[in-house]
């Protein structure tokens, strides 16, 4: 042995096996293990799949029932024939799992607070604001209540016993991309992890007023109460309402009456007061738009249902296509990864659509300890027992921390002296928040999928509690309507858009409103029924519904004003309403603008832009250069406006709904916030702050003409981002029209998520398409593969088979048996 | 002969990788030891052992990936040549599989080779 070279090579062999074994750090992240990583018999090449692959196969199932046939078709949709529900249930998890188990996962460590733990430090901040904000804590209530029904319990079972036997499946390098990619592993599926992904989208849906209500209480104080109820009303006047005006409502079982002395401390300039940033918070065009037009209205003599659920745009996507049939039952539609079910789509009988109700359903309460163990709150005269709840956080390369959150009865103390006390007054606010207040959601969809009738859809949605909801309802039997339901609290006005006090009961919530009260039509007059996230009634209804801010408008009045004049509608016309452009908004708000326009005072450049926009036809086209002019001169505007106003103050604060500003243009020619505050010697006029809005808009336009970005598409930039937002696993700069608030409510990262249309015809004739594809693997060619067709509008038919026609369907690919083994 | 012995290392290195490779419970670069142990075996000097050990595992790793990423049709290499990144080329990224399969065998090939009495 000739030692001094054994020795060096054996010690380079060895230090090459370890660099190429450890994450490299490469600025704030990490490289993968590369040897591992590259290697081709373990690392990403075996993610590749081939372009002709099989999903075809016998696989063998402990503890099922019996045979399970699975038809998967060419755009890679299961179709799952089962003898029984559970056995379906089992092998939805394993579909879902096979096709998606890494997102599944991702999801759930958001919702759990569990991103350090896989993302290291950097991402401690989100986890610490999720688990304060009580999204384990809500989990945990929800499965405790599920778990008393045996039903439920034994759906979720099975379902988690389908994604935990594909895991166990698993051979190492099968693992998803992205474990290998982050370097961590599958860990089993739970219970618990279906709850927690619900309660995510509860978060998504109602979390908003967690920033907001600080933001809000801000705001108030800042401008005072008289100011703010001018910028932040109650009343939009170009609402067009869920349940059309005039509709009569029950008289209210629950008056919630104001406290005495709301005035002073409540409503007035308070203590309180919050610098505190959010480190994240649902995205503002959260929202979708539902509509079923009824028989009488369609050429075909039977209602048509349609819904387009608008979220954030990822990739993997948030739905994934499923057919399920078992003698109970035979359902198709979009299903959550993560979760059994279908969750939005139809059966044999029914059809069914969702978009948000946007209610507020989450209040902060100032709470006062009598030290800060927190173990005694002041309330209603008496020191009560607070628990300290402990969540631990595991830090990738770091230990623990350790959060104790103390719990009272209105909720879990998000802000306490120790998380975020700085930017906070007072320093203790408990959260209170019906998503935490265990609902039975899963069982909604679970009766839904079954429903044969209106009654059916009726008893499934009357348990429904967080996230509230407006579920629009067709039957083949002719029936049509649509109901905001949740557990809505009965507010007194202005109650929870603050900060309240919490040492009694004076501020708390008198009740819930009943079910039976909440806003519901069925086959109107009319001939259809819509919602797109707007104010679900007039002022007419006996309950506050909650500031205006959290309710856009124009979509749904551009919806009403479109079915109102359509007869003998198709599904194509349906289509084309799904991807319309046209923006109602602007076509309000231009002539406002124009007027306002002395043209003698422009530049030949400004000039230039305003007749862009003069010659626009409202339509948010690719190409159209008049929406981007148009967007850019209101956005100045709303500048213009509102930044002296608001300058001066040192926390965050909303700024005022652009329906606000609207309204009072078009109402007033004197705009008290017209005027510029700082600016002493003069009153500015809206024509001021509209010549100024024009001058600043051109200097931006300017550039982006030279850039060649005028077009609106390329403004807009809408792109459809990976979980990790890796560029490389994303669809960026795709060429869509649109705008939020078009019935096309797509905007730079966000829009219609799912698009279904539901034509009640003997044998169902349905429509769907989502910007993804039924594989989560970015190594597939069903990754990404329905984008092109959402991006163009189109649609895809949906096969809804019979077991006997599914053996012998042309679209029909592969097929997968289940056996009990 | 010297020739012989030179391809049968190169063919017994990557033979002996890709069955090692087989067991993926085990350590991705579980070949160091087969590459070790072909060296030592079959004995060449250090200047050939690194050679044929860099070559076995140079034509294993590519091939591997090249028969994956043509059925693939290049679709997660050109991201994963994004990502790393190597200018989205799916032959620079094979190329850098293979190199990186390579000098790790080619190290453990001089270390069997040196291991050995002369």
């Amino acid at each position: 042995m000739r030692i001094a070279p054994f020795l060096i090579s054996t010690a380079a062999t060895a230090g090459l096996v370890f660099v190429l074994n450890s994450a490299l750090p490469i600025g704030k992240t990490k490289t993968p293990r590369l040897g591992y990583f590259l290697s081709p018999q373990q690392g990403f090449w075996q993610n590749a799949e081939a372009s002709n692959a099989s999903f075809s196969g016998n696989i063998k199932l402990e503890g099922l029932k019996s045979k399970v046939d699975v038809f998967m078709d060419e755009r890679l949709v299961p179709h799952i024939y089962a003898q029984t529900d559970l056995d379906a249930y089992y092998v939805q998890g394993f579909i879902h799992a096979k096709f998606r188990l890494w997102q599944m996962e991702f999801q759930t460590y958001v919702a759990a607070g569990r991103l350090s733990e896989i993302a290291g430090p950097e991402r401690l901040n989100i986890d610490l604001f999720f688990r304060r904000l009580g999204m384990v804590y809500g989990a945990e209530q929800t499965m405790q209540r599920m778990e008393k029904d045996h039903v439920m319990q034994a759906t979720v079972d099975a379902y988690t016993e389908g994604v935990n036997a594909y895991i166990k499946s698993l051979k190492p390098e099968e693992i998803p991309f992205e474990y290998k990619l982050m370097d961590y592993k599958p860990e089993a599926w739970t219970p618990l992890k279906t709850y927690l992904f619900l309660m995510y989208m509860s978060y998504d849906l109602t979390g908003s007023g967690a920033k907001q209500d600080l933001k809000m209480s801000n705001a108030k104080n800042y401008l005072g109460y008289e100011a703010f109820e001018q910028l932040f009303p109650n009343v939009q006047d170009s609402l067009d309402p869920i349940i059309p005006k005039g509709t009569p409502f029950l008289k209210p079982s629950i008056v919630p009456i104001a406290p005495k002395d709301v005035d002073s401390p409540y409503l007035n300039k308070s203590i309180y007061s919050s610098s505190v940033e959010s480190p994240t918070t649902p995205n503002r065009n959260n929202g979708s738009n539902n509509w079923v037009v009824a028989g009488k209205k369609t050429a075909s003599g039977r209602p048509i249902l349609c819904n387009d659920p608008h979220l954030g745009l990822n990739l993997p996507s948030l739905w994934y296509e499923v057919q399920i049939n078992t003698p109970t039952h035979n359902t198709y539609g979009a299903s959550f990864p993560g979760s059994p079910a279908v969750i939005i789509g139809f059966n044999d009988s029914i059809a069914w659509g969702v978009t948000n109700a946007g209610r507020d359903v989450l209040d902060y309460y100032e709470v006062q300890f009598k030290d800060t163990s927190m173990q005694e709150y002041w309330y209603n005269g008496e020191w009560k027992k607070a628990e300290l709840r402990l969540e631990t956080i595991k830090v990738k390369g770091k230990p623990d921390v350790n959060e104790y959150i103390a719990m009272t009865d209105m909720g879990p103390v998000m802000y306490d002296r120790h998380y975020k006390s700085d930017t906070i007054h007072p320093q203790y606010l408990a959260v209170k928040w019906t998503a935490t207040k265990a609902g039975t959601g899963l069982k909604t969809f679970y009766k839904l999928n079954r429903a044969k009738n209106f009654d059916d859809y009726q008893k499934a949605i009357a348990d429904w509690s967080c996230p509230g909801q407006n579920f629009a309802f067709a039957s083949k039997s002719g029936d049509i309507a649509i109901k905001q339901q949740g557990s809505f609290v009965a507010r007194w006005k202005r109650q929870g858009d603050f900060i309240m006090p919490g040492i009694d009961s004076t501020y708390q919530w008198q009740g819930m409103i009943p079910e039976s009260e909440n806003p519901m039509i069925k086959n109107p007059e009319r001939g259809w029924v819509s919602s797109a996230n707007q104010k679900a009634t007039d002022s007419t209804y006996p309950y506050y519904l909650g500031t205006s801010n959290n309710f856009p408008v124009y979509r749904g009045v551009m919806i009403n004003k479109r079915l109102s004049v359509m007869n003998g509608i198709t599904p194509m016309d349906m289509q084309f309403l799904q991807n319309e452009n046209f923006d109602v908004f602007a076509e309000m708000a231009r002539p406002v603008l124009l007027k306002n326009i002395n043209v003698s005072k422009l530049t030949t450049t400004e000039k230039k832009y305003v007749d862009i926009m003069r010659d626009w036809n409202f339509r948010n086209e690719v190409t159209a250069q008049g929406a981007t002019v148009f967007n850019a001169i209101w956005d100045s505007l709303e500048n213009v406006v509102w930044e002296d106003d608001f300058k001066n103050a040192k926390s965050p604060m909303p700024w005022p709904d652009g329906s606000t500003l609207l309204d009072n243009l078009l109402k007033n020619n004197n705009y008290r916030f017209a005027d510029n505050v700082n600016t002493t010697d003069k009153i500015e006029t809206i024509e001021d702050d509209v010549m100024e809005a024009v001058k600043k808009a051109s200097v931006y336009l300017e550039q982006l003409e030279k850039d060649k970005k005028l077009d609106w598409g390329i403004v807009k930039d809408t792109r459809v981002s990976h979980l990790l937002q890796l560029p490389a696993l994303s669809r960026l700069h795709l060429p869509i029209g649109g705008g939020k608030n078009c019935v096309n409510a797509t905007t730079s990262a966000h829009g219609p998520s799912w698009r279904m249309i539901v034509h009640m015809t003997d044998e169902t004739e349905a429509y769907g398409v989502y910007p993804g594809g039924q594989s989560g693997n970015p190594g597939s060619k069903f990754y990404d593969n329905f984008i092109d067709s959402w991006v163009a509008g189109k649609y895809f038919k949906l096969l809804f088979l019979s077991k006997e026609n599914a053996t012998k369907n042309e679209k029909i690919k592969w097929h997968l048996t289940f056996t009990n083994g | 002969m010297y020739f012989m012995k030179f391809i049968t290392a190169i063919f017994l290195t990557a033979f002996l990788a890709f069955a090692i490779g087989l067991f993926t419970t085990l350590p991705w670069w579980s070949f160091v030891i087969t590459s070790f142990l072909v060296a030592m075996g079959i004995h060449q000097k250090s200047g050939k052992a690194f050679l044929s050990g860099f070559l076995g595992l140079f034509i294993l790793w590519t091939l591997l990936a090249i028969i994956k990423d043509f059925s693939n049709e290049h679709i997660l290499a050109i991201k994963v040549a994004k990502i790393l990144p190597l200018g989205g080329s799916y032959w620079i990224l094979i190329f850098v599989t293979g190199l990186i399969g390579g000098l790790v065998s080619g190290l453990a090939a001089i270390s069997g080779s040196t291991a050995r009495k002369n």
